[in-house]
């Protein structure tokens, strides 16, 4: 595989999450230049087609990052995106997607130095499978 | 004048879309007499060649129905794309790929080794596989390729109108006959079925409790089923959340769950996705044994949530561990 540069999408809530990687900014913690952010206002608002597409479009990783359960800015969000998240996780195995390459995990805002060994342990694993190289159906639209 | 011109072809389907068209009952008799059927191999004896031989653009309309899986398909649909004014989408597989595209979460590798070589019922020592190309005593044989997936309609030749269903409603085929006959169209590319959810016409919306939740997943034969109570509401998955309506609610008046062969609504991309965003807001369980636990139930995700929309689906098929698989 050599040294090819993961693209890793990582939906963060607004509230926890976004604020985490926020405060590591602050704090000058260095974290993968791989792992790109999307601000979401929670977790919960990740429909699994955001992950789909993503993949599709040539992300070798997924991350959705929520507020610890319990700490949800709306109560059960987080939880919602877990629920999903695992039933997402049980259906790609069946599309022959790597279960390493997708993750949900919990970082509260004041919670820098969790952002930054997340995002750089998540950066490490799909580096290590490779890239994905969707071939099949989409072959075509994705390189 | 002539009587406009009418095309129904199959691809990769079972035969139940033209049963639909059969379906139409004493209708059909209008439609026969409004019409000139001029290729329909699965009721009646036509040669490619005749069409061949017409003028393009010289068939009103062409019906096409079933999913594409082989060159020959791929070039029938070509064909009456060229000779044909609109081309329909006829039923789930041609509109979503279907029950066939679900070939697509294998290989066609695989698929050979189970047809040719490791189902118990084969006998093949000298390891024969469909060629596209053979010779035999000085004669050339060929055969059409066997594609390595499953396509939709719309990934071969361009589509104006897709009616949804396995099979589409007598109901549907009718208003679109009759839309086409009086040239009163919707706008090119639309799906001819009402743009909103399934639940908002069941009638068992009315016993759909506020909040859903599902703390164990069941199947209709685990379970006497209520012929009144909303399936998710039993622990049922039914995919009416994620799919279309149209279809006269027919498996629910059945007192069997919707499986989604109408599709997503326009405003979705992919239905097995929706289907998850639906199935994690119900879920039970606050932490991930718990819901494994639940999730445990759903056997076969992909097979469930894209049982008719694999083709139309985010990611079409599974990965493909080499590039020729």
């Amino acid at each position: 595989m050599g040294n090819y540069e993961p693209k890793i999408v990582a939906f963060v809530c607004n509230w926890c999450s976004y604020a985490g990687a926020d405060k590591a900014g602050m704090l000058k913690l260095n974290y993968s230049t791989d792992v790109k952010l999307i601000r979401m206002m929670c977790s919960g608002r990740v429909d699994p087609q955001f992950v789909l597409d993503a993949f599709r479009k040539g992300a070798d990783g997924v991350m959705i990052l929520g507020c610890h359960p319990g700490d949800c800015h709306y109560r059960s969000g987080n939880l919602k995106a877990m629920r999903r998240f695992n039933l997402l996780k049980k259906m790609m195995s069946q599309f022959g997607i790597d279960g390493r390459r997708v993750k949900i995990d919990w970082i509260a805002a004041g919670e820098a130095e969790r952002f930054q060994k997340v995002a750089n342990e998540m950066a490490e694993t799909v580096e290590n499978l490779g890239q994905l190289h969707l071939r099949g159906y989409v072959e075509s639209e994705v390189q | 004048m002539a009587k406009p011109k009418v095309a129904l072809y199959w691809c990769a389907s079972c035969g139940g879309c033209d049963e639909a068209v059969v379906d139409l009952a004493e209708n059909i008799l209008d439609v026969v007499a409004a019409v000139d059927i001029i290729l329909w191999p699965i009721a009646m004896d036509f040669k490619y060649k005749d069409i061949e031989a017409m003028e393009d653009g010289s068939i009103a309309v062409s019906f096409i129905n079933g999913a594409i899986r082989t060159g020959e398909q791929k070039h029938i649909a070509e064909l009456l794309r060229r000779k044909s004014g609109l081309v329909v989408a006829f039923g789930s597989c041609s509109s979503l790929g279907g029950i066939p595209a679900l070939a697509n979460l294998t290989s066609r590798r695989k698929i050979f080794d189970r047809s040719y070589h490791n189902s118990p019922t084969v006998v093949n020592p000298e390891n024969i596989e469909p060629k596209m190309k053979a010779s035999v005593d000085g004669h050339v044989l060929k055969l059409p390729e066997f594609f390595k997936t499953v396509y939709k309609l719309n990934d071969v030749i361009d589509v104006d109108y897709y009616l949804p269903g396995c099979p589409p409603t007598p109901e549907l085929i009718a208003n679109a006959v009759t839309a086409i006959l009086e040239g009163k169209l919707p706008p090119k590319g639309a799906i001819l079925s009402p743009d909103k959810s399934l639940c908002t016409s069941c009638d068992r919306n009315e016993t759909k409790p506020e909040d859903v939740t599902i703390s164990k997943i069941k199947r209709v034969i685990d379970i006497e089923v209520d012929p009144e109570k909303c399936f998710l509401a039993q622990g049922i998955i039914c995919m009416g959340p994620a799919t279309r309506d149209g279809c006269g609610q027919s498996c629910i008046n059945g007192n069997m769950p919707c499986t989604g062969c109408f599709g997503p609504t326009d405003s979705c991309r992919d239905q097995g996705a929706k289907m998850i965003a639906t199935l994690g807001a119900i879920l039970e369980g606050d932490d991930e044994n718990a819901v494994d636990k639940v999730i445990e139930g759903i056997v076969d995700p992909a097979g469930t949530f894209y049982r008719y929309a694999m083709s139309a689906s985010l990611l079409g098929g599974a990965r493909k561990e080499v590039e020729n698989e």
